[in-house]
């Protein structure tokens, strides 16, 4: 194989074949990797903007922490949900931030497992989005329940009325499920950062710092045996991710695929929901890494390169959801079905076609931008797809849950839900939770994976200079 | 480096021991939590409060037999078992014992017109309706849920009353139904064994057609 030029710094978007783009630009050191990814978390004090974030995020959160209280008091008529749309915002906001939550573990188990070295400069943050978005998920079924001091009702718990969960019910699995996927993710993350954490307590500039620091970094020391396990256990995770990535939204589109009303009832549902949940999952990483790469400083890690692979990603599942729209559309005519074809038909041109239509045209046509080049290569152009994209992911779970149920089979039990102030302040209020997190997070802990960035470095490559194979095949 | 080093304490090497100390002690914070529950105190097992009147069911009830249904008239008919007023009691107790000052509190309801404050011994929770007809007349006796009453001086409560409790015997009836003619007799069946007790019930369950249901709405409507 012909040898080329090992630096590469400033076309990060080389189109040569022969040779892969940087993962890392203008580093040729590991030290002042460790400076610039870390220069955010020492600094004295954060930028402006993150201050001017963190105000409205926590007054959001704060918000949503006293409708939950109002909730609470009142009961759950505060809500618009009633008689025949009993699943309201509270599932349609619950399956919209479990999507979101799933392309955290896609890029750190699957795209791991696969070797994708250019998941090093991104699976951090979007684990750790993956935690928020699921933290803010896991909120909406405990407080939709109506009597929150039951929600231990939701575990199978041995009590004196003889009384189990219906196991038979996708809503039980979904708690399984969920809760399974939080624990493995969580896991998943903190395993990753542990040396992250380390780095942290060695460079800490104050005694506070070092204890929190250290406390959580376990006492590693970098030892040839402890990468050893590192490496095993942060393996086994990823084996262990790997299937709920699948499983968990699978087992979310049960909950409506089980049931038996038109428009819920189909078997392409877990497929549909996973490819639209990765699909979410990678546009809120990308509406979240542009700022932060911008303000953080962290554009030599973050490269275009990154970016353009994310959108290459939203294409791919952008498209996949929409021949899943398509197919719906088809199987509810070839089926001949009446009800299924009127809930599909009603779906497009019914009461809540506005929302059906502001679906198609966020998730379907929007991303389709993507196959141009100069779409990939604008960050602008691209956060402002990105959260078109979020927002038609939003609106699809409400056409879901809403149309089937406000239109079933009979006529004469046919409504119409209109959201109240509560509903649409707890949706936007739990945006304040999610990021408030994710702002905490930056601030505290280490944004991108220090260590593994190192690996995918020409550096780390015992034969980097050698002059043949020239570099770490990236 | 920073210039400020952590490692952890020596002492925090204890941490392994005291780990594998509680996981030890698990089990019994388990069992201990478990036989609270379980315990009478947590499910008022045997609540025996003192009465108005010393009133003994063991005379009544077991020496002079008087039936269940001679004082808790409505048991056949309605969800509630009356308790009896002053005036079934007055049937036999002008003529019985009227000058007995134990009975005092019986003769001033009387003169007053105000009823004896019992106090309630079975006490359900008001989201649970539980109907006392639907069970008499399919042969539940009274023994099944308020234990051997003809022989209790001052009533106890016997069984939990929980609703795991109902549901057991709403699984598996056979060993708690009989002849309904049998009801009220609470001695029935005792010098029974277990396999002929189940083979009596479930004889009754099938001649009387009973399918005890299971579901929510049953209790909680």
């Amino acid at each position: 194989m012909t040898t080329l030029p090992i630096d590469n710094p400033i076309d990060e978007l080389s189109d040569d074949p022969r040779q892969r783009a940087p993962l890392v630009l203008n580093h040729h050191e590991f030290g002042t990797v460790t400076a610039e990814i870390l220069r955010a978390n020492e600094a004295k004090k954060p930028p402006m903007a993150w201050y001017i974030a963190f105000v409205i995020s926590f007054s959001l959160m704060s918000s949503l922490g006293l409708l939950v209280g109002y909730l609470v008091v009142t009961g759950v008529g505060v809500w618009g949900n009633n008689n025949p749309v009993m699943w309201g915002f509270p599932i349609v906001n619950f399956v919209f931030w479990v999507g979101i939550g799933h392309a955290g573990t896609l890029i750190s188990a699957i795209l791991f497992l696969f070797r994708q070295k250019w998941r090093t400069s991104i699976n951090r943050f979007a684990e750790a989005m993956t935690i928020f978005a699921v933290i803010c998920a896991g909120l909406f079924p405990g407080i939709h329940i109506g009597r929150v001091w039951l929600a231990y009702w939701l575990f199978p718990i041995p009590n004196q009325m003889d009384l189990w969960p219906q196991f038979r019910s996708p809503l039980l699995w979904d708690v399984f499920a969920v809760g399974t996927y939080f624990t493995v993710s969580l896991l998943f993350w903190y395993v990753g950062m542990i040396p992250d954490l380390a780095t942290l307590r060695d460079r800490a500039t104050n005694q506070v710092k070092a204890i929190a620091y250290g406390f959580f970094a376990l006492g590693w020391r970098g030892s040839m045996r402890h990468w050893h396990r590192y490496e095993r256990a942060y393996l086994l995770l990823a084996a262990l991710a790997t299937p709920l990535v699948l499983s968990v939204h699978s087992v979310v589109s049960f909950d409506f695929a089980v049931s038996q009303l038109p428009g819920w009832h189909t078997t392409i549902f877990p497929p549909y929901f996973v490819a639209g949940a990765i699909f979410s999952g990678f546009a809120m990483v990308l509406s979240l890494a542009i700022p932060a790469r911008e303000l953080w400083g962290l554009k030599n890690f973050i490269t275009m390169r990154h970016i353009e692979n994310m959108c290459k990603v939203v294409l791919l599942t952008g498209s996949m959801v929409g021949y899943a729209y398509g197919m719906e559309f088809f199987m509810a005519w070839y089926s001949g079905e009446v009800y299924e074809s009127f809930a599909f038909i009603n779906r497009a041109f019914g009461q809540y076609a506005w929302a059906y239509w502001i679906m198609v045209s966020c998730n379907v046509i929007c991303p389709q931008l993507f196959w141009f080049k100069a779409v990939r290569r604008n960050v602008w152009v691209i956060f402002i797809i990105t959260l078109f994209v979020n927002l038609g992911m939003w609106f699809e779970r409400f056409v879901i849950t809403v149309t089937s149920l406000a239109n079933d089979f009979l006529p004469s039990s046919w409504g119409w839900f209109q959201p109240t102030w509560v509903d649409v302040m707890t949706f936007v209020g739990s945006f304040g939770l999610f990021m408030t997190l994710f702002l905490l997070f930056i601030r505290f802990l280490p944004v991108l994976a220090i260590a593994e960035i190192k690996g995918v470095m020409p550096e780390a490559d015992p034969h980097a200079h050698h002059g043949h194979d020239g570099e770490a095949d990236a | 480096m920073g210039r400020y080093h952590f490692i952890f304490p020596r002492w925090s090497n204890l941490l392994l021991p005291a780990a594998v100390v509680a996981g030890m002690t698990a089990p019994l914070y388990v069992a201990f939590m478990v036989a609270f529950g379980f315990s009478p105190k947590s499910t008022d097992v045997g609540y025996q409060p003192v009465q108005p009147i010393p009133f003994s069911h063991a005379v009544h009830a077991g020496e002079l037999g008087i039936d269940c249904r001679y004082c808790h008239n409505t048991v056949e008919v309605a969800a509630h078992a009356a308790i009896p007023p002053t005036q079934t009691c007055m049937n036999c107790h002008t003529q019985i014992h009227p000058e007995s000052k134990l009975l005092e509190p019986l003769f001033h309801s009387y003169e007053t017109g105000r009823p004896v404050e019992w106090v309630r011994i079975h006490d359900l929770p008001d989201y649970t309706y539980f109907n006392h007809s639907a069970h008499v007349m399919r042969g539940v006796s009274c023994v099944e849920c308020h234990g051997r009453i003809d022989t209790m001086e001052r009533v106890w409560q016997e069984h939990t009353l929980s609703m795991g409790w109902c549901l057991e015997c709403h699984r598996n009836p056979a060993p708690h139904v009989r002849n309904p003619d049998l009801v009220t007799q609470l001695e029935w069946g005792w010098d029974m064994d277990a396999a002929e007790r189940i083979a009596e019930g479930d004889r009754w369950l099938e001649i009387n057609d009973l399918h005890p249901s299971q579901d929510c709405t049953t209790c909680h409507r």
